[in-house]
């Protein structure tokens, strides 16, 4: 039914995201196809890393420890992005394309008033994309 | 699997990262007020937010005690201090003209194998916007005719005498040294000034791993306690420094636009006008932070660099141009000649020009320098030091040139060549208006009504560029260096200065923000000296 499964990952907040990582896997096992965690970070050294290249490497330690407790196939793709916080949407239909990935999993938050002037990623994904999105909200 | 497989550098060895403990955000708040998201340093975003709202309130409950105070303060500091503004003027020149020639030179912003994030254009267009657009604007005519004929530097004799009328033998001297003492102020110096912090932040973030801040340039001085008060004072006086400096250019913009919009549509000149414009410059700010970097600031200033050339390219057609290809040619000799002269800070007997004017501008650069240094620096990543400082030094210092040559030079051959009916003349010698004086010039042009509108729109443009690039970097400075904090933050910054502007224009306070402008200038002229330390010991330990 689906061939590839994009998972937007924060890594600074990777504690937040357990139920949609867990749908993420259980989707993919039941398709047995792979999951990609797509990471979007500055050039300039953030809170996660000091270089992109060093984000790549945690984002890569990250989906193989994902392998490991759901034994799925992972992969991880790290997107650099000049300006994440205003661009973060565009990145990520960006990595839609590049990964071609049908199904995105992505976990969401609560919608409020803000949600009216800022357009929730998972909508931008949805409008701006072929693939298919799950919206997952943490428990 | 990933697209930064190849141009970042190794997080490790070539670049020369800094150990530190330190984490970037591990002082931050995050919190959530109502539906916004929140992630703040603790304690800079708020002594910075406070005390400039504490600022905002004592001078409109004071205004005549604030009035008489800054009025005393601002000419008090550019006249004593001024051989401490020159002299640094000089060191930073020099220092960033001799990395040019150093083995460092070839050390690569962002680690061995990073490859630049933007094109030479793209580049060039948002460092020089955010840089001085709006300076062109405004004292692209006034000054050289202002140095040709008042103020005269180095003692030159101006080509008018108390009667206004022409000297001959005066004019020629007198019509170099105009343009020369305005390139001496919009020439290297500024943007030496610039480059100074510029490639510190770069140097110190990209290649040594720490926050994209201020005070992480000061990391081979003050060592772990950068992370302290020390750094914190550093980074607050660096938020004063940009949200005065913008709140004070977006006030003053906003009186040149208005003073256009009345010479070109008869608009009324006055506060509510003014106000409007305000709210209006903020607004099209907003949206442009909201898009981003690359969607909103860069295409802005993309788009502002082609109407200034289309406008430079006009009157330089259409205006005296064999004399200003000559001025161009005379003016940077001239420059050159006079620059030591024009540059020492000591036993000068030309006062009104060097403190009235030079003093004063090298404390508003310097004042300016945290944030156009720090927005050069964020869009820097992989340039050379050596191509960094030839592109942010000798580039835009040609650009001003040539920019002089051709609104200055036409300007001062409307003055001289028909002195009884210049409308320059009229608003910059016999009487000061500083505000009408590049559209003064266009009325001597055809088409004055089609470019004046230009003019306008210009004017507002460059404001913008400023006034998003510069809530960017107060936004990443007060959140720790952090430049994905959410973007409610820069919302409000963008708001905020845009409030503060139009409270102080409505209260009378803006005298009082230029002297704070000015008085940020001197501390940090000796923040920019010692980060010319800072800068050797970091390009000193990088892997070549």
């Amino acid at each position: 039914m689906y061939h590839k499964i994009m998972v937007p990952v924060d890594l600074a907040h990777a504690d937040k995201l357990a139920q949609a990582l867990d749908t993420a896997a259980n989707l993919s096992s039941l398709y047995k196809v792979p999951v990609t965690y797509v990471g979007v970070t500055a050039s300039t050294p953030g809170p996660m890393a000091h270089n992109p290249a060093e984000y790549e490497q945690k984002l890569l330690a990250f989906a193989k420890e994902q392998a490991e407790r759901h034994g799925i196939e992972t992969h991880g793709k790290t997107v650099v992005s000049h300006d994440p916080a205003a661009e973060l949407d565009d990145a990520l239909v960006k990595a839609v394309h590049e990964t071609k990935s049908d199904l995105v999993v992505m976990a969401t938050h609560i919608p409020n008033v803000a949600d009216h002037v800022w357009p929730s990623n998972g909508g931008r994904l949805a409008t701006h994309t072929d693939a298919s999105v799950f919206l997952v909200r943490p428990s | 699997m990933s697209d930064t497989s190849t141009g970042i550098p190794e997080p490790e060895g070539d670049a020369g990262l800094i150990e530190t403990d330190y984490e970037i955000g591990q002082d931050n708040i995050e919190a959530q007020i109502g539906p916004f998201g929140l992630d703040i340093h603790n304690p800079v975003f708020a002594v910075s937010a406070g005390v400039i709202v504490l600022f905002v309130v004592v001078a409109l409950i004071f205004p005549q005690q604030a009035a008489d105070f800054f009025g005393w303060l601002r000419p008090a500091l550019t006249s004593t201090f001024d051989w401490v503004f020159l002299l640094a003027g000089n060191i930073f020149v020099i220092f960033t003209v001799a990395l040019i020639f150093t083995p460092y030179g070839s050390i690569r912003l962002g680690g061995k194998e990073a490859t630049p994030d933007y094109s030479y254009i793209g580049w060039f267009a948002m460092l020089f916007a955010a840089g001085m657009g709006i300076g062109l604007m405004f004292f692209g005519v006034l000054e050289p005719v202002y140095h040709m004929a008042i103020s005269q530097p180095l003692g030159t004799p101006s080509p008018f005498d108390a009667d206004g009328v022409l000297i001959p033998e005066n004019v020629e001297a007198a019509r170099q040294m105009g343009l020369a003492a305005t390139i001496y102020h919009w020439g290297l110096h500024p943007w030496a000034i610039y480059a100074v912090l510029a490639l510190a932040l770069a140097l110190f973030s990209y290649n040594k791993g720490l926050p994209l801040s201020v005070r992480s340039a000061f990391y081979p001085i003050l060592g772990e306690r950068v992370w302290g008060w020390w750094g914190h004072i550093i980074d607050i006086l660096a938020v004063f420094a940009t949200l005065f400096g913008l709140t004070t250019s977006l006030g003053i913009g906003a009186q040149q636009a208005n003073a256009g919009l009345e010479h070109v549509f008869g608009i009324p000149n006055n506060l509510t006008v003014q106000v409007i414009l305000i709210i209006g410059i903020t607004s099209i700010a907003l949206v442009s932070v909201v898009r981003g970097l690359d969607g909103g600031v860069k295409v802005l200033s993309e788009i502002n660099m082609a109407i200034a050339a289309l406008l430079l390219i006009f009157v330089f057609l259409v205006g005296p141009t064999a004399t200003i290809v000559s001025d161009f040619g005379k003016g940077l000799v001239a420059y050159i000649v006079d620059l030591p002269a024009l540059s020492n800070p000591f036993g000068r007997e030309d006062t009104g020009y060097m403190q009235g004017w030079t003093s004063f501008y090298w404390a508003w650069w310097i004042s300016w320098s945290p944030f156009v240094g720090m927005f050069i620096a964020r869009v820097s990543r992989g340039r050379t030091v050596r191509e960094f400082i030839i592109c942010v030094l000798l580039i835009p210092s040609l650009v001003c040139v040539m920019w002089m040559a051709v609104f200055g030079g036409t300007a001062i051959d409307q003055v001289l060549t028909s002195p009884e009916t210049s409308a320059v003349k009229a608003n910059v010698i016999d009487s000061y208006s500083p505000e009408l004086s590049l559209f003064a010039m266009l009325e001597g042009l055809p088409l004055a009504g089609l470019t004046s509108f230009i003019g306008v729109v210009l004017v507002i443009v460059f404001f913008v560029t400023s006034s998003d690039s510069g809530s960017l970097v107060i936004d990443t400075i007060t959140a720790g260096g952090k430049v994905d904090a959410p973007v409610p933050q820069r919302v409000f910054w963008a708001s905020f200065e845009g409030l503060v502007a139009i409270v102080l224009l409505l209260g009378g306070g803006l005298t009082a923000l230029q002297a704070m402008v000015i008085s940020t200038g001197l501390p940090f002229t000796l923040v920019l000296l010692a980060m010319c330390w800072a800068i050797f010991q970091g390009l000193r330990s990088e892997p070549r």
